[in-house]
Protein backbone atom coordinates (compact mmCIF):
# COMPACT_ATOMS: atom_id res chain seq x y z
CA UNK A 1 0.00 0.00 0.00
CA UNK A 2 1.13 3.32 -0.83
CA UNK A 3 1.88 5.92 1.78
CA UNK A 4 -0.23 9.21 1.77
CA UNK A 5 0.37 12.07 4.28
CA UNK A 6 -2.60 12.19 5.33
CA UNK A 7 -3.77 12.66 8.93
CA UNK A 8 -3.38 9.92 11.63
CA UNK A 9 -7.29 9.17 12.57
CA UNK A 10 -8.35 10.00 8.81
CA UNK A 11 -5.42 7.43 7.80
CA UNK A 12 -6.69 5.26 10.13
CA UNK A 13 -9.96 4.73 9.19
CA UNK A 14 -8.83 4.61 5.93
CA UNK A 15 -6.81 1.99 6.54
CA UNK A 16 -9.33 0.23 8.19
CA UNK A 17 -11.46 0.38 5.66
CA UNK A 18 -8.87 -0.81 3.03
CA UNK A 19 -8.53 -3.60 5.34
CA UNK A 20 -11.98 -4.49 5.36
CA UNK A 21 -11.76 -4.33 1.23
CA UNK A 22 -8.66 -6.20 1.58
CA UNK A 23 -10.19 -9.15 3.95
CA UNK A 24 -11.76 -10.61 0.46
CA UNK A 25 -9.47 -11.23 -1.64
CA UNK A 26 -6.70 -12.19 1.30
CA UNK A 27 -9.03 -14.29 2.11
CA UNK A 28 -9.45 -15.68 -1.38
CA UNK A 29 -5.78 -15.79 -1.58
CA UNK A 30 -5.73 -17.88 1.78
CA UNK A 31 -7.85 -20.67 0.02
CA UNK A 32 -5.53 -20.32 -2.89
CA UNK A 33 -2.14 -21.37 -0.95
CA UNK A 34 -4.04 -24.46 0.43
CA UNK A 35 -5.43 -24.81 -2.58
CA UNK A 36 -1.94 -24.84 -4.40
CA UNK A 37 -0.11 -26.65 -1.41
CA UNK A 38 -2.93 -29.25 -1.80
CA UNK A 39 -3.21 -30.18 -5.33
CA UNK A 40 0.41 -31.54 -5.89
CA UNK A 41 -0.72 -33.93 -2.88
CA UNK A 42 -3.69 -34.36 -4.17
CA UNK A 43 -2.59 -34.81 -8.08
CA UNK A 44 -0.16 -37.33 -6.49
CA UNK A 45 -2.64 -39.56 -4.56
CA UNK A 46 -4.84 -39.15 -8.10
CA UNK A 47 -1.70 -40.42 -10.52
CA UNK A 48 -0.94 -43.31 -8.15
CA UNK A 49 -4.55 -43.94 -8.22
CA UNK A 50 -4.66 -44.17 -11.54
CA UNK A 51 -1.40 -45.74 -12.35
CA UNK A 52 -3.00 -48.55 -10.12
CA UNK A 53 -6.57 -49.29 -11.48
CA UNK A 54 -4.15 -49.19 -15.25
CA UNK A 55 -2.15 -51.76 -13.85
CA UNK A 56 -5.04 -54.05 -13.06
CA UNK A 57 -6.94 -53.19 -15.69
CA UNK A 58 -3.82 -54.02 -18.00
CA UNK A 59 -3.81 -57.17 -16.18
CA UNK A 60 -0.25 -56.97 -14.86
CA UNK A 61 -1.30 -59.57 -12.38
CA UNK A 62 -3.80 -61.67 -11.74
CA UNK A 63 -6.97 -59.67 -9.97
CA UNK A 64 -6.80 -62.02 -6.92
CA UNK A 65 -3.20 -60.98 -6.67
CA UNK A 66 -3.30 -57.33 -7.23
CA UNK A 67 -6.61 -56.10 -6.50
CA UNK A 68 -7.79 -52.38 -8.00
CA UNK A 69 -7.76 -49.73 -5.46
CA UNK A 70 -11.83 -50.05 -5.07
CA UNK A 71 -11.48 -53.56 -3.74
CA UNK A 72 -8.10 -52.40 -1.42
CA UNK A 73 -10.76 -49.42 0.23
CA UNK A 74 -13.36 -51.37 0.35
CA UNK A 75 -11.31 -53.85 2.10
CA UNK A 76 -9.53 -51.03 4.63
CA UNK A 77 -13.17 -50.08 5.18
CA UNK A 78 -14.20 -53.29 6.38
CA UNK A 79 -11.40 -53.65 8.86
CA UNK A 80 -12.29 -50.36 10.38
CA UNK A 81 -16.03 -51.46 11.03
CA UNK A 82 -15.17 -54.47 12.02
CA UNK A 83 -14.50 -54.87 16.65
CA UNK A 84 -10.64 -56.33 15.63
CA UNK A 85 -9.63 -52.33 14.97
CA UNK A 86 -12.16 -51.38 17.95
CA UNK A 87 -10.33 -53.40 20.18
CA UNK A 88 -6.83 -52.16 19.32
CA UNK A 89 -7.88 -48.19 19.82
CA UNK A 90 -9.04 -49.83 22.45
CA UNK A 91 -5.64 -50.64 23.38
CA UNK A 92 -3.42 -47.82 22.44
CA UNK A 93 -5.65 -45.43 24.48
CA UNK A 94 -4.12 -45.36 27.97
CA UNK A 95 -6.13 -46.92 30.64
CA UNK A 96 -5.54 -43.81 33.16
CA UNK A 97 -7.33 -41.54 30.77
CA UNK A 98 -10.49 -43.50 32.33
CA UNK A 99 -10.08 -42.43 35.43
CA UNK A 100 -12.10 -39.13 35.56
CA UNK A 101 -15.10 -41.36 33.60
CA UNK A 102 -14.41 -43.80 36.23
CA UNK A 103 -14.24 -41.19 39.43
CA UNK A 104 -17.64 -39.72 38.16
CA UNK A 105 -19.84 -43.24 37.55
CA UNK A 106 -18.29 -45.01 40.14
CA UNK A 107 -17.16 -42.32 42.69
CA UNK A 108 -13.78 -42.89 45.27
CA UNK A 109 -14.09 -46.39 45.27
CA UNK A 110 -12.62 -49.76 44.52
CA UNK A 111 -15.14 -50.18 41.74
CA UNK A 112 -13.59 -47.27 39.65
CA UNK A 113 -10.18 -48.57 39.74
CA UNK A 114 -11.13 -52.30 39.01
CA UNK A 115 -13.02 -50.93 36.26
CA UNK A 116 -10.08 -49.00 34.78
CA UNK A 117 -7.60 -52.43 35.35
CA UNK A 118 -10.48 -54.57 33.74
CA UNK A 119 -10.57 -51.53 30.69
CA UNK A 120 -6.70 -51.58 30.33
CA UNK A 121 -6.00 -55.48 30.38
CA UNK A 122 -9.21 -56.72 28.59
CA UNK A 123 -8.07 -55.20 25.07
CA UNK A 124 -4.53 -56.71 25.34
CA UNK A 125 -6.12 -60.61 26.35
CA UNK A 126 -8.45 -60.04 23.80
CA UNK A 127 -6.46 -59.36 20.91
CA UNK A 128 -4.15 -62.33 22.28
CA UNK A 129 -7.03 -64.34 21.48
CA UNK A 130 -8.13 -63.03 17.83
CA UNK A 131 -4.58 -63.20 17.06
CA UNK A 132 -4.13 -66.32 18.02
CA UNK A 133 -7.42 -67.88 16.59
CA UNK A 134 -6.95 -66.06 13.37
CA UNK A 135 -3.66 -67.96 12.95
CA UNK A 136 -4.43 -71.62 13.44
CA UNK A 137 -2.57 -73.26 10.50
CA UNK A 138 -5.26 -74.18 8.25
CA UNK A 139 -3.67 -77.80 8.36
CA UNK A 140 -4.29 -78.46 11.93
CA UNK A 141 -8.05 -77.25 11.29
CA UNK A 142 -8.84 -79.49 8.46
CA UNK A 143 -7.49 -82.59 10.05
CA UNK A 144 -10.00 -81.56 12.91
CA UNK A 145 -12.54 -81.58 10.57
CA UNK A 146 -11.78 -84.65 9.06
CA UNK A 147 -12.07 -86.14 12.57
CA UNK A 148 -15.41 -84.47 13.35
CA UNK A 149 -14.07 -81.35 15.15
CA UNK A 150 -16.70 -78.97 13.81
CA UNK A 151 -18.57 -76.01 15.16
CA UNK A 152 -18.29 -75.88 18.92
CA UNK A 153 -15.83 -79.04 19.05
CA UNK A 154 -13.76 -77.25 16.79
CA UNK A 155 -13.46 -74.75 18.92
CA UNK A 156 -13.06 -76.87 22.39
CA UNK A 157 -10.82 -79.38 20.65
CA UNK A 158 -8.85 -77.55 18.21
CA UNK A 159 -9.18 -73.82 17.69
CA UNK A 160 -8.29 -72.87 21.32
CA UNK A 161 -5.90 -75.12 22.24
CA UNK A 162 -3.74 -74.04 19.24
CA UNK A 163 -4.96 -70.37 19.75
CA UNK A 164 -3.55 -70.42 24.12
CA UNK A 165 0.05 -69.77 23.31
CA UNK A 166 -1.26 -66.04 21.61
CA UNK A 167 -3.41 -65.84 24.32
CA UNK A 168 -0.75 -66.54 26.85
CA UNK A 169 0.86 -63.54 25.44
CA UNK A 170 -2.08 -61.72 25.54
CA UNK A 171 -2.44 -62.24 29.17
CA UNK A 172 1.10 -61.36 29.61
CA UNK A 173 0.77 -58.03 28.03
CA UNK A 174 -3.32 -57.71 30.01
CA UNK A 175 -1.11 -58.05 32.90
CA UNK A 176 1.14 -55.57 32.65
CA UNK A 177 -1.38 -53.11 31.55
CA UNK A 178 -3.41 -54.09 34.30
CA UNK A 179 -1.15 -53.54 36.89
CA UNK A 180 0.00 -49.98 35.45
CA UNK A 181 -3.25 -48.61 35.82
CA UNK A 182 -3.77 -50.10 39.07
CA UNK A 183 -0.68 -47.91 40.64
CA UNK A 184 -1.84 -44.76 38.59
CA UNK A 185 -5.11 -45.27 40.30
CA UNK A 186 -4.07 -46.05 43.48
CA UNK A 187 -2.12 -42.78 43.73
CA UNK A 188 -5.26 -41.07 42.16
CA UNK A 189 -7.83 -42.78 43.79
CA UNK A 190 -7.80 -43.55 47.67
CA UNK A 191 -10.11 -45.58 49.42
CA UNK A 192 -10.80 -44.53 53.13
CA UNK A 193 -8.90 -47.27 55.54
CA UNK A 194 -6.95 -49.42 53.32
CA UNK A 195 -3.69 -48.51 52.62
CA UNK A 196 -2.89 -49.58 48.47
CA UNK A 197 0.68 -49.40 47.37
CA UNK A 198 -0.11 -46.84 45.24
CA UNK A 199 -1.40 -44.52 48.65
CA UNK A 200 1.57 -45.79 50.67
CA UNK A 201 4.04 -44.49 47.71
CA UNK A 202 2.03 -41.13 48.03
CA UNK A 203 1.87 -41.26 51.38
CA UNK A 204 5.58 -41.71 52.16
CA UNK A 205 6.62 -39.03 49.75
CA UNK A 206 4.14 -36.73 51.61
CA UNK A 207 5.74 -37.44 55.08
CA UNK A 208 9.14 -37.35 53.62
CA UNK A 209 9.80 -40.76 54.12
CA UNK A 210 11.99 -40.64 51.30
CA UNK A 211 13.35 -44.55 52.17
CA UNK A 212 10.09 -45.76 52.86
CA UNK A 213 9.06 -44.21 49.47
CA UNK A 214 12.37 -46.40 47.91
CA UNK A 215 11.03 -49.16 49.59
CA UNK A 216 7.49 -49.00 47.70
CA UNK A 217 8.98 -48.54 44.89
CA UNK A 218 11.27 -51.75 45.40
CA UNK A 219 7.78 -53.99 45.99
CA UNK A 220 6.19 -53.08 43.29
CA UNK A 221 9.52 -53.69 41.15
CA UNK A 222 9.81 -56.88 42.27
CA UNK A 223 6.12 -57.87 42.46
CA UNK A 224 6.12 -56.82 38.71
CA UNK A 225 9.39 -59.32 38.13
CA UNK A 226 7.68 -61.76 40.13
CA UNK A 227 4.71 -62.01 38.19
CA UNK A 228 6.13 -61.91 34.74
CA UNK A 229 9.49 -64.05 34.96
CA UNK A 230 7.90 -66.55 37.43
CA UNK A 231 4.14 -66.83 36.61
CA UNK A 232 4.28 -66.05 32.84
CA UNK A 233 8.19 -66.89 32.18
CA UNK A 234 7.09 -70.75 33.89
CA UNK A 235 3.90 -70.65 31.76
CA UNK A 236 5.15 -69.61 28.50
CA UNK A 237 8.48 -71.89 28.97
CA UNK A 238 6.28 -75.12 29.70
CA UNK A 239 4.06 -74.51 26.56
CA UNK A 240 7.20 -73.65 24.10
CA UNK A 241 8.69 -77.43 25.84
CA UNK A 242 5.30 -78.59 24.98
CA UNK A 243 5.11 -77.68 21.50
CA UNK A 244 8.96 -78.44 21.02
CA UNK A 245 9.26 -75.02 19.87
CA UNK A 246 12.34 -75.10 22.99
CA UNK A 247 14.74 -77.64 23.30
CA UNK A 248 13.85 -79.71 26.23
CA UNK A 249 16.19 -79.24 28.90
CA UNK A 250 17.46 -82.62 30.04
CA UNK B 1 -15.02 -102.54 20.48
CA UNK B 2 -13.05 -104.65 17.74
CA UNK B 3 -10.37 -103.45 15.33
CA UNK B 4 -10.05 -105.92 12.90
CA UNK B 5 -13.69 -105.16 12.48
CA UNK B 6 -14.21 -107.24 9.11
CA UNK B 7 -11.67 -109.69 7.21
CA UNK B 8 -11.72 -109.04 3.57
CA UNK B 9 -13.09 -111.69 2.55
CA UNK B 10 -16.37 -112.08 4.60
CA UNK B 11 -17.91 -109.05 5.85
CA UNK B 12 -17.59 -106.92 2.51
CA UNK B 13 -20.92 -108.91 0.37
CA UNK B 14 -22.75 -108.50 3.67
CA UNK B 15 -22.18 -104.79 4.81
CA UNK B 16 -22.47 -103.74 1.31
CA UNK B 17 -24.93 -105.54 -0.65
CA UNK B 18 -26.40 -104.43 -3.94
CA UNK B 19 -24.60 -100.74 -2.39
CA UNK B 20 -21.98 -100.52 -5.48
CA UNK B 21 -18.83 -98.29 -5.47
CA UNK B 22 -16.84 -97.16 -2.17
CA UNK B 23 -16.80 -93.90 -4.15
CA UNK B 24 -18.11 -92.59 -7.76
CA UNK B 25 -17.72 -89.69 -8.99
CA UNK B 26 -19.89 -88.83 -11.63
CA UNK B 27 -18.49 -86.06 -14.14
CA UNK B 28 -16.88 -84.70 -11.36
CA UNK B 29 -15.77 -80.99 -12.18
CA UNK B 30 -13.94 -78.19 -10.01
CA UNK B 31 -13.72 -74.78 -10.99
CA UNK B 32 -12.14 -72.12 -8.84
CA UNK B 33 -12.50 -68.31 -9.20
CA UNK B 34 -15.10 -67.07 -11.89
CA UNK B 35 -14.78 -65.47 -15.49
CA UNK B 36 -11.40 -64.87 -17.22
CA UNK B 37 -9.16 -66.06 -13.96
CA UNK B 38 -11.19 -69.49 -13.44
CA UNK B 39 -8.84 -72.41 -13.02
CA UNK B 40 -10.36 -75.73 -13.68
CA UNK B 41 -8.68 -78.23 -11.19
CA UNK B 42 -10.48 -81.03 -11.95
CA UNK B 43 -12.75 -81.50 -14.85
CA UNK B 44 -15.38 -84.24 -15.68
CA UNK B 45 -14.17 -86.84 -13.71
CA UNK B 46 -15.59 -90.30 -13.63
CA UNK B 47 -14.32 -92.30 -11.53
CA UNK B 48 -15.51 -95.47 -8.98
CA UNK B 49 -13.44 -97.09 -5.94
CA UNK B 50 -14.48 -100.58 -5.07
CA UNK B 51 -15.03 -101.68 -1.44
CA UNK B 52 -11.66 -103.41 -0.47
CA UNK B 53 -9.56 -101.70 -4.25
CA UNK B 54 -6.10 -99.83 -3.06
CA UNK B 55 -6.43 -97.33 -6.21
CA UNK B 56 -3.46 -95.17 -6.73
CA UNK B 57 -4.18 -91.55 -8.70
CA UNK B 58 -0.99 -90.34 -10.44
CA UNK B 59 -0.21 -87.31 -12.03
CA UNK B 60 1.94 -84.09 -12.44
CA UNK B 61 1.78 -81.05 -9.67
CA UNK B 62 -1.16 -79.21 -10.83
CA UNK B 63 -3.16 -82.46 -11.54
CA UNK B 64 -6.14 -81.53 -9.56
CA UNK B 65 -5.23 -84.85 -6.96
CA UNK B 66 -5.79 -82.98 -3.69
CA UNK B 67 -8.73 -81.04 -5.11
CA UNK B 68 -10.22 -84.75 -5.87
CA UNK B 69 -9.27 -86.41 -2.60
CA UNK B 70 -11.01 -83.42 -1.00
CA UNK B 71 -14.07 -83.49 -2.47
CA UNK B 72 -14.69 -87.27 -1.90
CA UNK B 73 -13.17 -86.34 1.58
CA UNK B 74 -16.28 -83.94 2.10
CA UNK B 75 -14.08 -81.34 2.83
CA UNK B 76 -14.39 -79.67 -1.15
CA UNK B 77 -18.15 -79.68 -2.93
CA UNK B 78 -18.13 -80.31 -6.87
CA UNK B 79 -18.67 -77.65 -8.94
CA UNK B 80 -20.39 -80.02 -11.07
CA UNK B 81 -21.44 -83.43 -11.33
CA UNK B 82 -21.71 -85.57 -8.17
CA UNK B 83 -19.44 -87.07 -5.51
CA UNK B 84 -20.83 -90.18 -4.02
CA UNK B 85 -19.76 -91.73 -0.91
CA UNK B 86 -20.91 -95.09 0.82
CA UNK B 87 -19.93 -96.84 4.05
CA UNK B 88 -19.27 -93.38 6.37
CA UNK B 89 -16.91 -90.67 6.46
CA UNK B 90 -14.14 -91.31 4.73
CA UNK B 91 -10.71 -90.11 6.61
CA UNK B 92 -8.11 -88.45 4.93
CA UNK B 93 -4.47 -88.38 5.93
CA UNK B 94 -1.99 -85.54 4.54
CA UNK B 95 1.44 -85.03 3.54
CA UNK B 96 2.14 -83.52 6.86
CA UNK B 97 1.18 -85.86 9.97
CA UNK B 98 -1.13 -82.67 10.97
CA UNK B 99 -0.94 -84.19 14.78
CA UNK B 100 -1.56 -81.47 17.37
CA UNK B 101 1.31 -80.12 18.76
CA UNK B 102 -0.25 -79.59 22.33
CA UNK B 103 -1.55 -82.77 22.90
CA UNK B 104 0.58 -86.24 23.57
CA UNK B 105 1.02 -88.78 20.85
CA UNK B 106 -1.98 -90.81 22.91
CA UNK B 107 -4.64 -87.88 23.29
CA UNK B 108 -4.12 -87.16 19.59
CA UNK B 109 -5.48 -90.72 18.74
CA UNK B 110 -7.86 -90.48 21.92
CA UNK B 111 -9.23 -87.31 20.07
CA UNK B 112 -10.07 -89.28 17.64
CA UNK B 113 -12.43 -91.82 19.47
CA UNK B 114 -13.44 -88.80 21.79
CA UNK B 115 -14.99 -87.30 18.80
CA UNK B 116 -17.03 -90.52 17.78
CA UNK B 117 -18.67 -90.23 21.49
CA UNK B 118 -16.43 -93.55 22.47
CA UNK B 119 -16.65 -94.34 26.55
CA UNK B 120 -13.58 -93.01 28.23
CA UNK B 121 -13.51 -96.67 30.06
CA UNK B 122 -13.01 -98.43 26.41
CA UNK B 123 -10.95 -95.55 24.45
CA UNK B 124 -8.00 -96.23 26.90
CA UNK B 125 -7.35 -99.89 25.71
CA UNK B 126 -8.44 -99.28 21.87
CA UNK B 127 -5.71 -95.95 22.09
CA UNK B 128 -3.38 -98.95 23.16
CA UNK B 129 -3.90 -101.57 20.61
CA UNK B 130 -3.80 -98.71 17.51
CA UNK B 131 -0.58 -97.60 18.73
CA UNK B 132 0.56 -101.39 18.94
CA UNK B 133 -0.61 -101.97 15.14
CA UNK B 134 1.41 -98.74 14.05
CA UNK B 135 4.39 -100.04 16.23
CA UNK B 136 4.47 -97.23 18.83
CA UNK B 137 3.79 -99.11 21.75
CA UNK B 138 5.71 -97.45 24.41
CA UNK B 139 5.72 -93.91 22.80
CA UNK B 140 2.41 -92.37 23.83
CA UNK B 141 3.18 -90.33 26.50
CA UNK B 142 5.91 -88.60 23.64
CA UNK B 143 5.03 -85.05 22.47
CA UNK B 144 5.04 -85.35 18.88
CA UNK B 145 8.33 -83.05 18.13
CA UNK B 146 10.08 -85.95 20.02
CA UNK B 147 9.45 -88.58 17.37
CA UNK B 148 10.73 -88.53 14.31
CA UNK B 149 9.03 -88.03 10.76
CA UNK B 150 8.67 -91.62 9.89
CA UNK B 151 6.92 -92.28 13.66
CA UNK B 152 4.72 -89.13 13.57
CA UNK B 153 3.30 -89.80 10.36
CA UNK B 154 2.34 -93.94 11.86
CA UNK B 155 0.38 -91.98 14.59
CA UNK B 156 -1.39 -89.91 11.62
CA UNK B 157 -2.10 -93.53 10.10
CA UNK B 158 -3.14 -94.50 14.37
CA UNK B 159 -5.64 -91.59 14.24
CA UNK B 160 -7.08 -92.04 10.96
CA UNK B 161 -7.86 -96.14 11.78
CA UNK B 162 -9.31 -94.84 15.14
CA UNK B 163 -11.91 -93.38 13.12
CA UNK B 164 -13.01 -96.70 11.88
CA UNK B 165 -13.94 -95.44 8.11
CA UNK B 166 -13.75 -98.04 5.64
CA UNK B 167 -12.58 -95.27 2.85
CA UNK B 168 -9.00 -94.02 3.79
CA UNK B 169 -7.93 -91.23 1.76
CA UNK B 170 -4.23 -90.77 1.75
CA UNK B 171 -2.62 -87.19 0.17
CA UNK B 172 1.45 -88.11 -0.45
CA UNK B 173 1.08 -89.01 2.78
CA UNK B 174 5.15 -90.50 2.52
CA UNK B 175 5.92 -87.64 0.18
CA UNK B 176 8.29 -85.39 2.57
CA UNK B 177 10.20 -88.73 4.05
CA UNK B 178 13.40 -90.85 3.72
CA UNK B 179 13.56 -93.90 1.28
CA UNK B 180 14.08 -96.50 4.01
CA UNK B 181 11.26 -94.89 6.41
CA UNK B 182 8.71 -94.77 3.31
CA UNK B 183 9.56 -98.06 2.03
CA UNK B 184 8.43 -99.47 5.78
CA UNK B 185 5.26 -97.90 5.76
CA UNK B 186 4.59 -99.10 2.62
CA UNK B 187 4.35 -102.69 4.19
CA UNK B 188 3.36 -101.01 7.02
CA UNK B 189 -0.11 -99.30 4.85
CA UNK B 190 -0.40 -102.58 2.72
CA UNK B 191 -0.77 -104.48 6.17
CA UNK B 192 -3.45 -102.60 7.52
CA UNK B 193 -4.86 -102.81 4.48
CA UNK B 194 -4.99 -106.03 4.11
CA UNK B 195 -6.33 -106.77 8.05
CA UNK B 196 -8.69 -104.26 8.28
CA UNK B 197 -10.36 -104.33 4.64
CA UNK B 198 -10.87 -100.53 3.64
CA UNK B 199 -10.36 -99.12 0.61
CA UNK B 200 -7.64 -96.42 -0.12
CA UNK B 201 -7.15 -93.91 -2.66
CA UNK B 202 -3.51 -92.93 -2.29
CA UNK B 203 -2.34 -89.84 -4.23
CA UNK B 204 1.58 -89.45 -5.18
CA UNK B 205 3.67 -88.53 -7.80
CA UNK B 206 5.94 -91.51 -7.35
CA UNK B 207 5.08 -93.47 -9.83
CA UNK B 208 7.23 -96.61 -8.34
CA UNK B 209 4.78 -96.18 -5.09
CA UNK B 210 2.05 -96.33 -7.00
CA UNK B 211 2.79 -99.56 -8.73
CA UNK B 212 4.58 -101.06 -5.55
CA UNK B 213 0.86 -100.79 -3.63
CA UNK B 214 -2.35 -100.38 -5.88
CA UNK B 215 -4.55 -102.66 -7.01
CA UNK B 216 -5.14 -99.99 -9.66
CA UNK B 217 -3.45 -96.87 -10.94
CA UNK B 218 -5.18 -93.72 -12.47
CA UNK B 219 -3.19 -91.54 -14.41
CA UNK B 220 -4.51 -87.64 -14.18
CA UNK B 221 -3.34 -85.11 -16.78
CA UNK B 222 -2.53 -81.17 -15.75
CA UNK B 223 -4.79 -78.40 -15.90
CA UNK B 224 -7.85 -79.58 -15.95
CA UNK B 225 -7.52 -82.72 -13.96
CA UNK B 226 -8.58 -85.24 -16.18
CA UNK B 227 -8.33 -89.12 -16.51
CA UNK B 228 -5.62 -90.09 -18.99
CA UNK B 229 -5.23 -93.41 -18.50
CA UNK B 230 -5.58 -95.95 -16.38
CA UNK B 231 -3.51 -98.94 -15.64
CA UNK B 232 -5.16 -102.35 -13.78
CA UNK B 233 -2.38 -104.05 -11.69
CA UNK B 234 -1.81 -107.94 -11.62
CA UNK B 235 1.61 -108.24 -9.79
CA UNK B 236 1.25 -110.29 -7.20
CA UNK B 237 1.92 -109.38 -3.39
CA UNK B 238 3.90 -108.93 -1.50
CA UNK B 239 5.51 -106.72 -4.24
CA UNK B 240 8.73 -105.06 -3.50
CA UNK B 241 9.33 -101.36 -4.51
CA UNK B 242 12.80 -102.60 -6.35
CA UNK B 243 11.83 -105.72 -7.68
CA UNK B 244 11.63 -106.04 -12.13
CA UNK B 245 7.79 -106.00 -12.34
CA UNK B 246 7.32 -102.99 -10.49
CA UNK B 247 10.06 -100.79 -12.40
CA UNK B 248 8.87 -102.21 -15.92
CA UNK B 249 5.49 -101.13 -14.98
CA UNK B 250 6.93 -97.85 -13.17
CA UNK B 251 8.45 -97.22 -16.83
CA UNK B 252 5.62 -97.50 -19.20
CA UNK B 253 3.14 -95.09 -16.66
CA UNK B 254 5.83 -92.91 -16.22
CA UNK B 255 6.37 -92.74 -20.04
CA UNK B 256 2.74 -91.55 -20.39
CA UNK B 257 2.74 -89.45 -17.69
CA UNK B 258 5.89 -87.60 -19.66
CA UNK B 259 3.68 -87.61 -23.00
CA UNK B 260 0.71 -86.17 -20.60
CA UNK B 261 3.60 -83.35 -19.24
CA UNK B 262 4.20 -82.47 -22.76
CA UNK B 263 1.09 -81.78 -24.14
CA UNK B 264 -0.24 -79.92 -21.42
CA UNK B 265 3.16 -78.28 -20.01
CA UNK B 266 4.07 -78.20 -16.24
CA UNK B 267 2.43 -75.84 -14.26
CA UNK B 268 4.61 -75.21 -10.94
Amino acid sequence: MAYRPEPAPFEEELAGLDALEAKTPRARSRARRIWSSLWPKVAAVGIVLLVWQILVWAHWRPKYVFPGPGTAFRSLWRDLANGRSLITGLQTMPSVAWFPLAIVVFRLSETAILFVVVLGAAPAIANGLVSGIDHVPPLLLRAGRVLGARGVKAYRHVILPAAFPSFLGGMKQGWAFAWRSLMAGELLVVIGGRAGLGFTLDSARLNVDYPGLMATMIVILVIGIVVDSLLFGVLERRVRRRWGLIEATS
Amino acid sequence: MSLRPRARETAEPELHMGSGSAVSLTSASKVYGTGAEAVHAVDNVSLDVEFGEFLCLVGASGCGKSTLLNMIAGLDKPTNGTVEVRGGRPTLIFQEPALFPWLTVERNVDLALKLRKIDRADRKQVVGSLLEMVHLTGFGSKQPHELSGGMRQRVAIARALAQQAEILLMDEPFGALDAMTRDLLHDEVERLWQDTGFSIVFVTHNVREAVRLADRVILLSSRPGRIAAEFPLDIPRPRRIESPEVGALATEITARLREEVKHHGVQT
